[in-house]
């Protein structure tokens, strides 16, 4: 069956590509090939490089860079940002309440177990109170669509510490460095506001009292893998970006260390995990962390975005949940698919999954970056086999789902152009209100045939256009 | 400012300072090959040249030999030795991402695009084929770095610590630079090496290295000799590269970087400066100029730690 081309359908180019189709016929291949070369120069001069994790080397890598854009039609793009919209209200309502009445297990629509025993839950943050009652301040919450009917599925709810929005902005701003005639042509959403949206957001969460507030950016420092992004973040909101070491607790107020003496900081965008945040409470072994800061914290001296304990909520064995929060808190019908998920912790979605392999995705329920999971129909009979004595022994370690043949969008492969599958991480900030910039970053797996589209895993990007 | 941001942006300086000035000491060697010598006085040259940098241990440890090529390589790059241009150019660019967001974007490019450039392929070949135009390349990219810094940047904090940073280094390296000949002088007293101070053709070269041979002929005009180079390049407060010139620099960016904390380091660098602007010329060669230039290295170095603990110590604990 063909897969769901996001440029052609059966009656050839899509209208809201064809202006763009007709640019790329009148450029020739050598041209491009010219903006391409052109493309990686500046990417590297510029040093928009990942670090590969658990490189001690400190080798920097490009992410590839694919110069035709996926396109979403305005009206496509209104249904995304309304089911986005809907999702993250009720992803942050659910965690407000898991942390304080627990509505949603007394009314039997998730089981306490699934919450309370959770490794992502965390009991320090129990009945705190914190400024607005939002947690995920930043979702990036990933959509593919499916290939075959051609329907969008939100494919996991990233509440953590989403990364991914310094190449949509760079990606952007490549496209029109290198074809600014493009975007006299077409009329494209700006995307390059997000980093205002995301200050004023920051803002919002100051603790009580503080009307200026001091925002900072915590980073674990230039070897992780998405150090460029928090740089970037830092800069363009205008803050500081900081290490552990430069901040102390002290009277349970945080302060940065600066060259004129200790400077008060109030609400911190941490790109640093729950356990590494502070060594007295967490994991004794961080050097990233601030010794004393989850006490501050508690006692609302300091906002973090996002709020600590998020990741109960982003879990694989609550994604099932989703739809079903937002029929709860909110009254409505979800607008955007989940994907139809088997949890192996029950017996029959276990043996469903057995009995069906070769056709399905399995992960961790905790996984993360496209690791540890089996792609069935892409996974040879040794590798299934190994996976499912993995699966018996800790069946509720994993969840299935069926595989979806993810639309593909026309890309720049060795031999030419061809199709391959991507998806799409939206960013959804949410404040005083939610708001978001239109679109998000488009992945792209260069792979043929592969529907692994994560940086580590040899996936590239595209810029995204809504077309207004 | 965050002392890790200030102390990033200090040493980022101080490495592309250094590399510029250690393409600047190379060059007037590679000249000097030009003219005839004795291969024992070359020798004699290029371990002058480590022991300045206090480099001469470290080369030992890697080289068998006291060629012209070792050194060359050693000097330029090596990534073992921490001083070479190579790793110079590499801790200035490490020290520059650490903060690349307080930087403009023009003046990270240029830093990071320096070091791509001299670790890639085609700068590699120079050092054997061209090495002048290696040190020229160097040196063209420390001026445009310092060129973008002060086309673009906010007139802040960070500037003024970047500041810090170049005028504390060109200190050090022109004392050192100006040393490399005194320090056989003062070790040997052959008469020889005394006639060497006569040599016409090292001071002009020596004039060359730090771009002040036109700026002698305006300043004196009339012939080169030692003592009115070690006037220019010690004690002429117009000449950019001279000690007081630096000590100037360091000067006004610590007044522009006064904190509560800051009244110790100030005095020392001003105590400093105020030596070299009344200092008499004939008593700095009856004391020896390496004597001299040795106890005033000692003294930038100890200014170099005031700084570090006044403003870019994070206190421990």
């Amino acid at each position: 069956m063909p897969v769901h081309d996001e440029m052609r359908d059966e009656r050839g180019v899509r209208p809201y590509y064809e202006r763009f189709q007709r640019w790329l016929e009148r450029q020739g291949s050598e041209r491009m090939a010219r903006k391409r070369a052109e493309a990686d120069l500046l990417f590297r001069r510029v040093g928009i490089t990942f670090a590969v994790n658990g490189d001690l080397s400190g080798t920097e890598r490009l992410i590839p860079f694919d110069l035709i854009p996926r396109i979403i039609p305005a009206d496509e793009w209104a249904l995304l940002e309304a089911g986005l919209r809907q999702r993250a209200q009720a992803l942050n309502l659910f965690l407000h309440d898991v942390y304080h009445e627990r509505n949603i297990v007394r009314a039997d629509v998730i089981p306490a177990q699934q919450i309370y025993t959770n490794a992502q839950y965390r009991p320090e943050m129990q009945d705190i109170d914190v400024p607005l009652g939002v947690y995920a301040l930043v979702a990036g919450i990933d959509i593919v669509r499916d290939g075959r009917d051609g329907a969008f599925y939100v494919l996991e709810d990233n509440l953590r510490v989403p990364s991914g929005v310094s190449y949509m902005l760079e990606n952007r701003k490549m496209m029109m460095r290198l074809f600014p005639d493009l975007f006299v042509q077409d009329r494209i959403a700006p995307v390059a506001h997000y980093p205002d949206l995301l200050l004023d957001t920051l803002r919002s969460v100051a603790p009580a009292g503080v009307d200026d507030p001091n925002v900072v950016v915590l980073t674990p420092g230039m070897y992780n893998s998405a150090y460029f992004e928090h740089t970037f973040l830092a800069q363009q909101m205008g803050v500081e970006l900081v290490e552990g070491k430069d901040l102390f607790v002290e009277d349970n107020y945080v302060f940065m260390r600066t060259t004129q003496g200790p400077r008060r900081v109030d609400v911190i965008y941490r790109r640093v995990d729950d356990d590494y945040l502070d060594p007295l409470a967490f994991r004794a072994d961080s050097a990233l962390g601030v010794p004393g800061l989850l006490t501050a914290y508690r006692a609302g001296r300091v906002s973090l975005s996002n709020a600590m304990g998020t990741g109960v909520a982003d879990d694989k064995s609550i994604y099932p949940y989703v739809p079903d929060m937002i029929r709860f808190y909110l009254g409505e019908a979800p607008i955007l698919n989940n994907v139809p998920t088997w949890q192996c912790r029950k017996p029959d979605d276990l043996a469903y999954t057995l009995a069906h392999l070769p056709e399905l995705v399995v992960k961790e329920v905790h996984g993360a970056g496209g690791y540890g999971m089996l792609v069935g129909p892409a996974a040879t009979r040794d590798e299934i086999g190994a996976f499912r004595a993995r699966l018996i022994a800790r069946p509720s370690n994993y969840i299935s789902q069926p595989t979806l043949s993810l639309s593909a969008c026309p890309t720049f492969v060795d031999a030419g152009i061809a199709p391959r599958h991507i998806d799409l991480r939206p960013f959804v900030l949410s404040g005083r209100t939610v708001r978001m910039v239109a679109g998000g970053l488009t992945r792209v797996a260069l792979k043929e045939g592969s529907l692994i589209v994560n940086s580590s895993q040899g996936g590239g990007t595209k810029d995204t256009w809504v077309l207004e | 400012m965050l002392s890790r941001t200030a102390d990033h942006l200090f040493w980022m300086a101080r490495y592309m300072e250094r590399a510029e000035n250690t393409a600047r000491m190379l060059d007037i060697n590679l000249k000097e090959r030009l003219l005839p010598a004795s291969s024992d006085s070359e020798a004699r040259g290029l371990r002058a040249m480590l022991r300045i940098s206090e480099l001469e241990p470290a080369f030992d440890a890697r080289h068998e030999a006291m060629t012209r090529a070792n050194v060359l390589h050693f000097l330029v790059a090596e990534p073992d030795n921490p001083s070479s241009i190579y790793s110079c150019l590499h801790a200035a660019r490490e020290n520059a991402r650490a903060v690349r967001g307080t930087l403009t974007t023009e003046w990270w490019e240029t830093v990071n695009d320096t070091w791509l450039q001299f670790a890639g392929p085609l700068r590699g070949d120079e050092l054997s084929a061209h090495p002048d135009a290696l040190f020229e390349w160097v040196k063209f990219r420390s001026h445009l770095s310092r060129g973008v810094m002060l086309g673009t940047a906010l007139q802040d904090d960070a500037l003024f610590f970047t500041q810090l940073g170049t005028f504390l280094e060109r200190a050090d390296n022109t004392a050192r630079i100006l040393d490399v000949r005194f320090v056989e002088v003062d070790q040997s007293d052959s008469r020889s090496a005394a006639r060497q101070l006569e040599d016409f053709y090292y001071w002009t070269s020596i004039l060359g290295s730090v771009s002040a041979l036109e700026i002698y002929r305006k300043v004196y005009r009339d012939v080169v000799t030692p003592a009115r180079v070690v006037e220019l390049l010690i004690l002429n407060q117009q000449m950019p590269r001279s000690l007081l010139a630096s000590l100037d620099g360091v000067c006004t960016n610590l007044a522009l970087l006064r904190t509560d904390a800051s009244r110790e380091v100030e005095r020392t660098a001003g105590k400093l400066r105020a030596e070299l602007l009344y200092a008499d010329l004939r008593q700095i060669f009856s004391t020896g100029v390496h004597t001299f230039l040795t106890q005033f290295l000692a003294r930038v170095y100890e200014l170099g730690n005031q700084v570090a603990s006044t403003y870019l110590m994070l206190p421990v604990g």
